[in-house]
């Protein structure tokens, strides 16, 4: 692996599961009395959010202070972007105040890589429009190996609005990496027209692949970058491709329900379902903390011996 | 970023003597057998409880990897002798290390503390070799954030000298007089397949701050 993760794609196999293996050490920690660890003590991690969040960068400033890491938020929000200032004038500006990482959001697919050729440090994608969002990629394959035991053979629909989802495609790189069957189910408006190209099936009736499922993913509707109806109506959306009670029962007994949040109760998860024993939203949460702490760990040890 | 090869090479379970010293060293001799290895754990199994006065509390925590098959048979010897149980689990260190910045990034090894914990036990550290010191000073550093142990205790099965900190074992296997250019390679049967500590003459002489690069094991 190199020295930035800006697509699931990047990760070999042997890169992913040390990032997991990595990760199943560092949550035993959160059950000790002292959640620290002082193994990138005099570090800086800046988290860069040019779009908003709020897991995700919580998730990231939580993993770096666990490492014991200095870190610096930045949102474009009330920042010199706001005057106009370019993305790689910023780069230029936390290279001068020695960040060791940043961690980027951004609206544009394809900053991250461009940051990546502008600073020193290690570059993290979190998230880059449409594109990709790795860390969720593995924190959600993270959380199916903890419930589930196994990744390779493991059947994984994922569900709803592919086409705006960066969530679905580093998922599906990183899932077909590690040995897992991934089917999309979305309205074909909602997938996007390379898909054919991608590592995995594509349905259009979600009840027919539900009994085939060991996961299923539902994806948010992404309503504030659809700037056309891709589909007639909310209620018809959710009736078709919306997951509630008895659809759930479709699943094998040992199915979960994951969503990478936030979530649209009521549209593409019903309320009862996603508050459900099967659903492991809350646990993706937490899983994220440990994930971004491997992954910043897995990057930022022996930095300096490579420079 | 990611050697993960690196962390875990050694001999596959079941390679010859001859096989695993030409390993790391051009010529390897065993400084200890067997039968050596077997009755220096019995012998720190009771030191152990006579320093200890019956061991009542005592916890043994093996550092990854080779250390924790050792803490496990001195738990064993402990059981033989006292007739009960004695907790032991392992305490990874890698977090701590102090050449964090220098390496490139290593795998983690597995932490397990016995249920009862550490406050107010005696925690014996197990290890093969003893070295430098630095892998003692970060468990010491470890066991701090784990609890409070009423005292720490070091064993080892080898002491090869050149300390670099202000480290000594309490419980010593073997006292192995060495040169920095030698090493010291400790194979064990839960690892690696047979029980044996081998001294080979290093390829190159390697300058103190990086002759933990050319023995990954040995007791740095």
């Amino acid at each position: 692996m190199n020295r930035h993760l800006i697509s699931a794609g990047d990760l070999s196999q042997a890169d992913a599961l040390l990032i997991l293996d990595t990760a199943d050490e560092l949550a035993a920690m959160a059950e000790r009395p002292v959640k620290k660890l002082p193994t990138l003590r005099g570090r800086t991690v800046v988290n860069l959010f040019y779009e908003d969040s709020t897991r995700t960068r919580i998730s990231f400033e939580a993993a770096a202070k666990r490492l014991s890491a200095d870190v610096i938020n930045f949102s474009a929000k009330g920042s010199s972007v706001a005057k106009g200032e370019s993305l790689k004038d910023t780069a230029l500006t936390l290279e001068a105040m020695g960040a060791d990482a940043v961690v980027i959001r951004h609206s544009a697919s394809g900053a991250p890589h461009r940051l990546a050729g502008w600073v020193k440090g290690s570059v993290v994608n979190a998230g880059d429009g449409a594109h990709e969002h790795p860390t969720q990629a593995l924190l959600d394959a993270f959380t199916m190996r903890r419930r589930l035991g196994r990744l390779d053979g493991l059947r994984v629909t994922i569900v709803g609005d592919v086409l705006h989802s960066r969530v679905a495609r580093s998922n599906v790189l990183l899932l077909s990496t590690l040995g897992a069957d991934v089917t999309l189910v979305a309205p074909p408006t909602l997938l996007p027209v390379a898909v054919g190209s991608w590592p995995c099936s594509v349905s259009y009736d979600l009840d027919a692949a539900l009994p085939k499922s060991d996961v299923v993913m539902m994806l948010r509707v992404q309503q504030e970058r659809m700037n056309a109806a891709y589909f007639p109506s909310v209620r018809e959306y959710s009736r078709r491709y919306g997951l509630d009670a008895a659809r759930m029962a479709l699943l094998p007994d040992h199915g979960i329900v994951m969503h990478p949040g936030p979530m649209n109760r009521g549209v593409e998860i019903a309320a009862e379902v996603a508050d459900s024993a099967r659903s492991t939203i809350v646990e993706q949460v937490a899983n994220g903390v440990s994930v971004r702490m491997a992954v910043l760990y897995l990057l930022l040890s022996g930095s300096e011996a490579q420079r | 970023m990611m050697h993960a090869a690196d962390q875990t090479a050694g001999p596959p379970p079941g390679a010859s003597r001859r096989d695993a010293s030409r390993r790391g060293a051009t010529r390897a001799r065993a400084v200890l057998e067997p039968d050596e290895i077997r009755r220096a754990l019995t012998r720190i199994a009771h030191e152990i409880l006579e320093r200890t006065s019956g061991a009542d509390d005592v916890v043994l925590l093996g550092i990854p990897t080779r250390g924790v098959p050792l803490a496990h048979r001195l738990a064993e010897r402990l059981e033989q002798v006292e007739g009960r149980r004695f907790p032991a689990g392992s305490l990874d260190i890698t977090m701590y290390r102090d050449d964090l910045r220098l390496r490139p990034a290593r795998a983690l090894g597995h932490t397990e503390v016995p249920p009862a914990g550490i406050d107010d036990k005696i925690v014996v550290l197990v290890d093969d070799v003893l070295y430098s010191g630095r892998t003692v000073r970060a468990a010491l550093d470890a066991l701090g954030d784990l609890g409070r142990p009423r005292a720490v205790q070091l064993a080892v099965l080898v002491d090869r000298g050149h300390r670099e900190l202000p480290i000594r074992p309490d419980y010593v296997g073997k006292n192995l007089p060495t040169s920095q250019r030698e090493t010291v390679r400790v194979l064990l049967t839960e690892v690696d397949g047979e029980d044996a500590v081998l001294l080979g003459e290093s390829r190159d002489a390697v300058p103190l701050g990086e002759r933990q690069e050319a023995e990954p094991r040995e007791g740095s």
